[in-house]
């Protein structure tokens, strides 16, 4: 089971033509994803892999019916591409880029609003349903399907987990990266929300890091509404204050986001803390009974 | 990035948010001019340098006249100032602000920083300025002010004012309390700043509302549309690893240890400084080489995880998704030749083409430990550090 994209998922790739998007559209693609369009203004009529490109996502996904659109346009137009997605009512909207400036989030989240579009990022590396459907730049080689549902503020931190589950024979329903910014889209919450309604999820890995409090929030959900065993991870614990570890998101302000206040809400919440993030497997593998 | 006080006041003041008069100086003799320019009695020294706590450290210094200014500023400048927030070393001091001396009649808080939970600028205000806001909102929350901006609107008038007799401000002082509110907004908002703190906001005795100190913090992934707050940049502030490691777009932060990393993703690289520091090793930095790190790029984050003195032993540690690892393993063969590495070397690769990777590696000729885990990676290089 999934709880994002499937077999029958739909996608568009913003930012098609840029030497990014070409690999990994072209990545996708061979995983087996249907990638049924593309969107770089100016370039529409041409096509990549055979993939049709439009100038517009209006067009593309009138043309194409197009549910879930990917974007790997640079910085300064990423946050315009994610509106003209929402606009075009596009259900689920990822978006990888990093280094979108922080207003221009604070402006789409605002915008998002009401409106049907859910979005995935910025600063994230997607979401895979191992088997189905593969939307990002995962290595889709190290997942296998399976019934360990994965959500991650980290990207190749993430790959390790996955790496470490799948070696345990322990394969994944679905896995998402929220990503590594401060303004975005799903929280910890809403994923784990999905996973915990999800059939096909037995039991989840959640990854986080210094910076802000969804970790904390997350703990206090998953105290009250998770049916499921959590397996947790915090990175960061030798992070010093007040420095932004690569993430825009992953710092400690005023004394607030550090890794041991959240390591002690999630322990509170009954997660299983790995304490090392070369045992995320094998606390799974406990969690379980196995 | 951060920002010296005169560059935020500069800052302020383009955006109609009152500052006190002053003038910076680099020398004491800049310092007196700078006295006699501003009335020639009491003004203030203060030293300019990237940190707080520098009245506690005796960065900041009330004088009589142009003669003591010059004194003072003779204490101050070419020395390091040590405050609470800097280390025991101490920032070095080359500037300082005169300021023209003011009657205080009250000491306010005012800021603006993302809230992340509500994805919202947040206006924070508290009529305990002039100490420790962190100290403030421990003990007394409820002198904790707050007014959520909405994006479309910016900071209404009325939010102002609900802020402003939530603080008791005088109604013949709210005006100008509202405008210095709207202009931080505007100067937080169009410079896209992280952090836009004034404290103290001061009232002075003839009934000016202004700004006492500034500081500005700024969103780096915004620098692309900020080039004049980029000019602002003051390296001699920063570290100059990290420096150098920023002109080649490569995340790097320096820590205490003597164990250097290089790993591709923020995660990964701060669950690598973890796990040396849990095998009982103490992590020399952080550094992400990011996704698409080719040969050079790798071969510079080496040379500057090299130039840190203290590092005895380095571990890479590379999941390759987008980042192959044949292309990495060349790029650390070719550099460990041409650096003529001595220090113990560890390098645990997964993901694409981890085989072609680790043939590279074993056929180099260098002396590399190659492994399979990064648990196994880690008690490595800890163990041959110790050694």
């Amino acid at each position: 089971m999934s709880i994002l994209v499937n077999k029958k998922t739909h996608v568009l790739t913003q930012g098609i033509t840029g030497a990014t998007g070409q690999f990994h559209t072209k990545a996708c693609k061979e995983y087996g994803t249907e990638m049924v369009a593309g969107v770089t203004p100016g370039k529409g009529g041409t096509s990549f892999e055979d993939i049709p490109i439009f100038d517009t996502v209006e067009r593309a996904v009138k043309e194409t019916g197009a549910n879930a659109t990917v974007i790997y346009v640079p910085p300064p137009f990423a946050a315009d591409a994610i509106l003209e997605a929402a606009d075009a009512g596009i259900p689920l909207i990822i978006c990888i880029t990093e280094g979108v400036p922080v207003r221009d989030m604070v402006k789409v989240k605002r915008y998002l609003a009401g409106r049907s579009s859910q979005l995935l990022g910025p600063n994230c590396p997607g979401t895979i349903t191992p088997g189905e459907c593969k939307i990002g730049i995962m290595p889709g080689h190290i997942h296998k399907p399976g019934t360990i549902g994965v959500v991650s503020r980290s990207g190749t931190l993430t790959y390790e987990a996955v790496d470490q589950l799948t070696r345990l024979n322990m394969g994944q329903s679905t896995c998402v990266g929220i990503g590594g910014d401060p303004v975005h889209g799903f929280e910890f919450v809403d994923v784990l929300a999905l996973f915990n309604n999800d059939p096909g999820t037995e039991a989840v890995v959640m990854i986080g890091e210094i910076g802000g409090s969804a970790e904390e929030e997350a703990a206090a959900w998953i105290k009250i509404n998770m049916k499921k065993p959590v397996v947790g991870f915090i990175a960061g614990q030798t992070a010093p204050p007040g420095k932004r570890m690569g993430h825009a998101g992953a710092i400690i302000s005023g004394g607030k986001g550090t890794a041991s206040e959240k390591i002690a809400a999630m322990k509170a919440a009954g997660i299983h803390m790995a304490s090392s993030p070369a045992t995320i497997g094998r606390t799974m593998q406990e969690a379980l009974g196995k | 990035m951060n920002i010296h006080e005169f560059q935020a006041k500069e800052i302020l003041k383009r955006f109609g948010v009152a500052v006190p008069r002053g003038v910076v100086a680099s020398t004491p003799e800049e310092a007196k001019a700078a006295a006699v320019e501003l009335g020639g009695g009491v003004c203030v020294v203060k030293a300019q340098i990237h940190a707080g706590g520098r009245g506690k450290g005796g960065g900041v210094k009330l004088v009589k006249n142009a003669e003591e200014a010059a004194e003072k500023a003779r204490d101050m400048l070419g020395k390091n100032l040590v405050t609470h927030q800097t280390g025991p070393e101490g920032r070095q001091v080359r500037r300082v602000l005169v300021e023209q001396g003011l009657t205080i009649q009250r000491e306010l808080y005012l800021a603006m920083v993302l809230d992340r939970a509500q994805s919202r600028v947040t206006v924070i205000c508290s009529s305990e300025g002039g100490v420790e806001i962190e100290e403030v909102a421990a003990k007394h929350p409820e002198k904790i002010l707050k007014e959520s901006i909405d994006p479309v609107i910016g900071l209404a008038p009325f939010q102002c004012r609900r802020l402003a007799f939530a603080l008791s401000i005088p109604a013949e002082l709210a005006a100008k309390t509202v405008s210095v509110m709207q202009g931080l907004y505007r100067a937080f908002d169009e410079c896209d700043a992280s952090l836009a703190e004034i404290n103290p906001l001061i009232i002075t005795k003839e009934g000016q509302v202004m700004a006492l100190d500034a500081k500005m913090n700024f969103d780096s992934n915004a620098f692309f549309r900020q080039k004049d707050i980029v000019a602002l940049r003051d390296l001699t502030e920063e570290d100059p690893r990290e420096v150098e490691a920023s002109k080649y777009d490569l995340s790097y932060i320096s820590l205490d240890g003597n164990i250097a990393c290089m790993v591709n993703g923020a995660g990964l690289a701060m669950a690598t400084m973890d796990i040396i520091k849990l095998c009982g090793g103490e992590p020399a930095n952080f550094l992400d080489v990011g996704g698409g790190a080719n040969k050079e790029k790798v071969a510079q984050a080496f040379k500057i995880l090299l130039a840190d003195q203290r590092v005895c032993g380095v571990l890479i540690n590379i999941f390759g998704g987008i980042m192959r690892c044949d292309v990495l393993a060349q790029g650390v063969v070719d550099a460990a030749r041409e650096l003529n590495v001595s220090v113990p070397l560890v390098v645990r690769m997964q993901g694409t083409n981890v085989e072609i990777g680790r043939k590279i590696l074993a056929d180099s000729g260098l002396t590399i430990i190659s492994t399979e885990t990064m648990a196994e990676a880690a008690e490595k290089i800890v163990k041959a550090v110790k050694t």
